[in-house]
This record gives structure tokens, sequence and C-alpha cells, in this order.
């Protein structure tokens, strides 16, 4: 399964744990995962089947441009990032 | 010359530097910049603004303005449409056109709340005397504590807390807040032989570019929109019109001109929509040039800031644990650099326990934009300044402190993803190890500072077209403005990738309906980005320049080696043409060649920079003069030498000035009271002595020569050093920016009121 790092910013949805594991062969498909044993973390992430606006995924340390559908491998890690831009 | 496969010693152009092609039509005046333009029957537009901070607008009669004769359109909020669904990139592109004219509150001194287009600028001014405001004055908010006090005035009834990071909380009617967190800060600082905790303070300040927001502006008649404007990414104000005017982005054509420094500052739109929509009512081209008084009330400056750092450190010198808490002004608008501050603020050493905690605090100043590397110099300020006191209390050599804690390639970022490939001990190595750190300082009141910085940089979508010409030379079109001499060492990783020199390839800006979709050059993106988008294009022609010559030799194309510019037939080493022979060809043997690409890299390599600093302080008068100047960057591959040591000579100048000098004076009426250049006091040469530059080289596996971007990192240690400097020389610790003789003079009397 996948490791899921959760933002501190977030894991009030999540008991207070800083890693969650799931299945998933994409980023969304994770997610979707996640949701189901901790319900919010879908809608904290992602509005309207897109992330939002301020955030971007790293999987093994890659940004991919393909965000959600991003692939994922099952021993993969995965992060949540700001979105850092400017100067 | 798969990415990360080029070696370094078999580079041609790369790590050469060629004389700027541009730079004798800049000091000439014969380069096209946005002032430059005119067109026919082109009109003359000025702004109306909020001689307020904060009130309410109860309304505006245009009438006698509009009845002015050579006055051909005036606006005013009631005049913008309804703006477009934001696309998943934009901002909130209802505060941006609210920013770009007031609806029913002006929010900060300078907030447009008219325009006029007339026949010339004193028609237009005259007719701006015309039109009458009506104001309710509310009392405004101008620094970030007082904005989250319990009884400071709400400046949005609904504030939507910012545009960060999955759930940023509302902490207050004027505030978001965001942390991020991990281990037991608890625990960390019970570990701790030495904690300081300091607070700090700065001051808004402004990039300070030379050339002003000029826009002009051609709504013609089929609803087709053309602006002629001075920004750092067309495509982004090409986005933001199509939001603001809600009209589609095919409609729009954004023409980028020549930059006069723009240094994060020029992202966003501030004329360009009232230009257009005078346009628009008026059927002629409108052109809005700012004075520098609008330029500082107006647009958006950096953060002024208050931080609280909390770091302790074992016995054996390794940080165990940081507390921070930082409030960074988000402007009339939420969305200020906070969540880079906090993400830049120890992202360079490994510290096991932390919180890191922010605040985006709306007050009644303009909206705060990016200002190179946004958010860090604040941080680093602090950060760097606790550390330095945590050396010396530890009685540690501070290098050795920063290299002890010091983040390594793999160690995990405070994002928890590990760290890329870096080169922070080896640049830390190159401070301890250069002569400066070691000069003896021969005078009274002499002090020597230093600091350690990181920035992340910025990849993302780059759009490049090559062609191949007849003769050999080739053209490029880029989507990147060029802010920096980019389209240099864009030609330059263009002519490597090709096998020819440089001076046969030239790079141009083309508008939005020109090239594919780029972001703007921020970040320090653009030779890292919009650079692999050119070497991408290259590389498409190349194979298909390939299968060329295999047709004219017959043979399969996996018989054709291209190395260093040079076509060959594997089968027959005496076939062989140089990609110049081998464009004679293309015209009768298919055509000539042209290809695109778009690319969206993301092998970012990050940014690291440290600055060592002399200073002498005169304690008579406060004055801090800098003595001596070395800033050591890794710059991944250097493309061009100069340029990037002219970028760190920038960086760190513009540091020094935000150190010392740099800060908007507000009155108590929340009026800006320094509006222009004589009171606003950036540094000029007189002030520093010529910067050493120290250029490191780690590569970026990201890039196929190792490119990081190098223009954003070198700002954010200055003032960290000088404080540092000004501790060694004269025992004060400075906590609040600029450190100007008055701050200086008062911590001298502090210290010694203190002694007696």
């Amino acid at each position: 399964m996948a490791i899921v790092w959760i933002p501190s910013t977030v894991r009030e949805l999540t008991n207070g744990k800083a890693m969650l594991e799931a299945d998933g062969n994409t980023v969304a498909e994770v997610i979707r995962n996640i949701d189901l044993a901790c319900p919010g973390i879908r809608s904290a992430l992602i509005d309207d089947n897109s992330l939002r606006a301020g955030i971007i995924i790293a999987v093994d340390g890659s940004i991919g441009s393909r965000q959600l559908l991003q692939p994922v491998r099952p021993d993969s890690e995965i992060h949540f990032i700001p979105a850092i831009f400017g100067g | 010359m798969k990415a990360g496969g080029k070696r370094e010693d078999v580079l041609r152009v790369i790590g050469t530097t060629p004389i700027r092609p541009d730079g004798l039509d800049k000091v000439t005046g014969r380069a096209i910049f946005a002032d430059d333009i005119h067109l026919p029957g082109m009109l003359h537009g000025k702004v109306l603004r909020s001689p307020h901070a904060h009130a309410r607008i109860k309304s505006i009669d245009t009438r006698q303005a509009a009845a002015l004769p050579g006055v051909h359109a005036v606006i005013s909020a009631a005049d913008f449409p309804e703006p477009a669904k934001p696309t998943s990139k934009s901002a909130d592109i209802s505060d941006l056109a609210t920013n770009c004219m007031a609806t029913t509150t002006a929010l900060y001194d300078g907030h447009a709340v008219a325009a006029v287009a007339a026949e010339n600028i004193h028609i237009a001014g005259q007719a701006l005397g015309l039109i009458e405001v009506d104001y309710e004055v509310l009392d405004a908010v101008l620094d970030v504590r007082s904005a989250m006090a319990d009884d400071a005035p709400v400046i949005h009834e609904n504030l939507k807390p910012g545009f960060f990071f999955a759930s940023t909380k509302k902490a207050h009617p004027n505030a978001g807040r965001l942390e991020y967190s991990d281990g037991d800060i608890s625990k960390g600082f019970s570990c701790a032989s030495v904690i300081v905790e300091r607070t700090f303070t700065t001051q808004t300040v402004h990039q300070g570019y030379i050339e002003a927001h000029i826009s002009t502006a051609l709504w013609d008649a089929d609803d087709r929109l053309s602006v002629w404007t001075s920004c750092q990414g067309h495509f982004d104000i090409r986005d933001q019109l199509a939001g603001i005017l809600n009209i589609p982005m095919s409609h729009i054509n954004v023409i980028p001109l020549e930059v006069g420094g723009a240094f994060g500052g020029k992202d966003s739109v501030y004329l360009d929509p009232l230009a257009a929509l005078l346009s628009k009512k008026c059927g002629r081209p409108v052109k809005m040039a700012m004075s520098r008084n609008e330029v500082l009330r107006a647009t958006g400056p950096s953060s002024g800031s208050s931080m609280r750092v909390r770091m302790g450190v074992d016995d054996s010198g390794k940080l165990v644990a940081a507390d921070i808490s930082f409030a960074f002004e988000a402007g009339a608008f939420p969305g200020g650099p906070v969540s880079a501050g906090i993400l830049t603020a120890t992202t360079r050493y490994n510290i096991p326990n932390y919180r890191l905690e922010g605040f985006d605090v709306i007050l009644n100043k303009p909206k705060i934009r990016p200002y190179r590397a946004p958010g860090a110099t604040q941080s680093h300020f602090a950060v760097e300044t606790v550390l330095d006191e945590l050396a010396e209390k530890l009685g540690m050599d501070p290098i050795e402190l920063r290299i002890r804690n010091a983040m390594k390639t793999g160690d995990r970022l405070v994002l928890g993803y590990p760290c890329p490939v870096i080169g922070g001990v080896e640049l830390l190595e190159a401070v301890r190890s250069h002569p400066h750190y070691r000069a003896p300082l021969d005078g009274q009141n002499q002090g020597r500072g230093v600091a350690y910085g990181f920035w992340y940089g910025g990849g993302g979508a780059s759009s490049a077209e090559l062609s191949v010409n007849a003769d050999g030379t080739v053209q490029v079109c880029t989507g990147s403005c060029d802010m920096s001499g980019t389209r240099m060492t864009l030609a330059m990783q263009t002519a490597e990738a090709l096998g020819i020199q440089v001076s046969e390839v030239q790079v141009t800006t083309g508008d939005t309906q020109s090239i594919g979709f780029t972001l703007p050059a921020w970040g320090s993106r653009t030779t890292f980005a919009t650079g692999i988008a050119c070497i991408t294009v290259a590389e498409k022609v190349i194979a298909k320049m390939i299968e060329r010559a295999a047709g004219i030799w017959e043979t399969d194309n996996s018989n054709v080696r291209f190395d260093a510019g040079v076509f060959t037939n594997t089968n027959d080493k005496l076939q062989a043409l140089t990609f110049k022979q081998l464009a004679a060809k293309l015209d009768s043997t298919g055509g000539l060649l042209s290809d695109q690409a778009s690319v969206s890299p993301q092998g970012v390599g990050f940014q690291l920079a440290a600055y060592l600093v002399d200073v002498e302080v005169d304690t008579q008068t406060g004055k801090v003069s800098i003595l001596r100047s070395t800033i050591f960057q890794d710059a991944g591959k250097a493309v061009h030498p100069d340029y990037v040591a002219g970028q760190m000579q920038g960086g760190v100048v513009q540091g020094l000035g935000w150190a010392l000098n740099e800060a908007y004076i507000y009155r108590a009426d929340g009026t800006l009271a320094n509006t222009s250049f004589l009171d606003y006091r950036m540094p000029t040469a007189l002030d520093q002595p010529m910067t050493e530059t120290v250029i490191l080289e780690t590569p970026n596996p990201g890039h196929p020569y190792g490119v990081r971007g190098v223009g954003e990192v070198s700002i954010v240690n200055p003032p960290a050093a000088v404080a540092n400097a000004i501790y060694n020389a004269v025992g004060i610790r400075m906590d609040s920016l600029p450190m100007s003789p008055t701050a200086v003079l008062e911590k001298l009397w502090e210290h010694q009121a203190a002694q007696l």
C-alpha cells in the first residue's frame, strides 16, 4: 500500500496521524480510499474533481504535472505540498 | 542528450560568457519598453485614487468629468462585469478585480476608485478633479498585531482565509492561520542545553523596479482585446484579464515588451483592465502609466511582519526544537507570502521537533505581491539571527553550527519528502575556507556576520518553438518574458543542444497568440524550465534532421550519429554533415524544419546561498557602513557565469536596502508618507562596496546541464548577516528592519543604559 503523508493542517481529520496507508493506482484513487477511513480528507484536498488551488502533489519526491492522475506504486510515498510561487 | 546525461566536461557553450545582445539597445534607448508604445488615435488614461486608507464609498459622480471637452470615457467599479469563474490555478479573480477598482470600500491609500481616458494626460488629470466621491472615512489598521487585536476594525466582513494549503483556518476576522508541525516540541526543548527566544519586526518594502507599470489596451470592433504591457508573465496577465473582464482567453492578445525590472511585483494586473474597459467604452486605444507615487501606494510590496522564534540546541550543537510563529501582512486582500515564510524558516537544517505557525493578516495597505524569494527574507532575518546567538552561547563557530545541522540530499524536508540533490555543506565549507572569513577586522566598531539561506525555486509549464533557417541559423520563440538576460541563457542552451554557435541562435518572446502557454518569469524558473523547453524542441529538430541525413545517405536512421553539431553516417565515416551543411539541404529534402515543445519540468533544484559581510557602526550617528561583502551561491551549473554573478550581486543590493534603509512610512491616518525614491531610500552605488561572488556548482539532476534557478536566494541573507555583524561590532542584537541609524542608535542607547 502507498504511504500518504498527511499535512498537519488537516490532521484533525486523521486523529492526528501523520501517515496513512492506502491502495490505489493513482493519487485520486488513493485519496478516495483514505476518505473512506477518514471522511473529509478528499474535500479538503479536492474540489470539483481537481486539486484545490495552492496544492501540488509529490509522488516519491517527484512533483508531476498530472496531479491527481499521477501513477502510484504499492510502495510509493505521496506528499501534498503547498504551491510556492512568485519572485 | 537525456536529462541529466550531459557531461559537464563536454559542454561547449554552457559556462561561457557571451556579450549580452540587448545591452546596447537598452543603454542607448533603442529597446522598446511599454512607454514606447504609440498607437494611432491613442488616448491617455489616468486613475483617481482614494486619499483615505479605509473609507466606505457612498457615491461616485462622474458626470462633470465625462462632460469635459477632450474626455472620451470615464469608468468606475460599476463598469466592471461579473468576473468569470476562476480556473483552478487562478488567484481569487473577484479580489483581483476589486484591487484594480474599489467597489463599496476603499481599502488602502491609493486604491483606484475611477479612471478617465482623454486626449492627453493633462485633460485626463483635470477630469479626475471633477469626479465627486463621497467617502465615509473608517478606522484604518496598519500593522499586523493591531489588525489581529480583538477590537480591530474588520476589513472584510466575509473574509475567506486565503489562498493557502488544504484547510487554512480563519483565526481572526482579519487573519487566516496555517501550521506545520512534527515531533514533540516540548520534549525537544527539554533536551536543549541552550534556548534562544526573540521577537522580530520588519516593515513593508517595495521591489523598487525602475520602470513603472504601463499598459496600452485596444478593444477592437470585433471584441478582441490587445494589450501591450510591462509584466513578468503575459499569459498570467491574459488569464487575469479574461477572468476580470469575463471574456475568452483566446480573444485577448497580451504583447510583452522589454521589462524595466519586476522582481516579483509585475505578476498582477493593475492598469490593464482599466485601460481595456476605457478602450471598450470609447473605441480607441488607451495608454495608462503610473507615476512613482502610484507605484508605491497602489502596487504590491512585500510584507511587513511580526515574528517570534524560539529555538533550542543541545550540547553537541544539534538543533533539537524550533517553535516559530510569523504574522505577515497580506495587504488589503488575503494571500501574502507567510506560507513560503514559514516553509523557508528552517528548511536547510534538520530539526526533529518543530511547530511552524503562520498568520496571513489583512490590513489597510496595498495587496502584497511577491518579491524575490517571497517571505524568505523576513523568515531568514529572524531565524539566522537566532542561530547566531545560539552559536555564540554555545561558544561555537557560527558556520560550524550550521554545518552540524545542515540538510543534506535525502534528508526529510519540513514538507515530508526527501530533499533533492543539494550541496549545502559544500557551500558552508566554501564560506569557512574563504579568505574573507578569516581576514582580520582592523578598526573600532567593526564586525563580521554570516547567514545561510534557502529558496525552493519554481518549475512548471514553458513552451518554445524552433525554426531552422537555410543558412544554418536558428530562431527560437518562447513564452518567457526576459527580465534578466534569459534570451541569452535560452540561446546558449539551444546552441549547446544543437551543436552550433550561440551567435547563430536568435531568441524572441512571443505574444500570447504566438506561442504556447508559459508560466511567468517567477521562482527563478526561466533558465531552468524554459531552458528545458528549448533543449526539448532542439532534440526534436535534431531527430528530424537525422531522418533527413539518413535519407540523403540512403541508410537507416539508426546509422546516423549526431554529436557536437555534426551528423555522421556510422557505416561510412566519410559521410558527415555539419548542422549548417545539413540545414542548407533541408529545403530540397522535404522542406525547412520547425517544431514546438511544451514542457512542465518538475525537477527543480533548490537554491542555497550564504552571505558574509563586514560592517562598521558609527556609534555617534548609528550609521552602518558595509566594508566588505561576499556572496556564495550554488548555481547547479552556471549557464552564463557573469549573469549568475549579476543576479547574486543584485539580490545582495536589494537585501542590504531591506536591511538598512527601506520601509514604507505611514502617517497616523494611514496615508503613505514616502511616495518617491527621494523618500523611499533604496541603496545607491555610494552605499555599498563591490560584492564578491563565489559560484558553486552542485548539478541539479532535474536539468540536462545541471541548472538551478539563481534569481532569488541571494536576497534572503543580507538582513540577518548585517544584524549579526552589528552584534559582532558593537554588541547589540538588532531585532527590527530596517536597521536605520535611528534604530541602531536607540539600541545602542538601550545597551549603554543596561550597562550602567
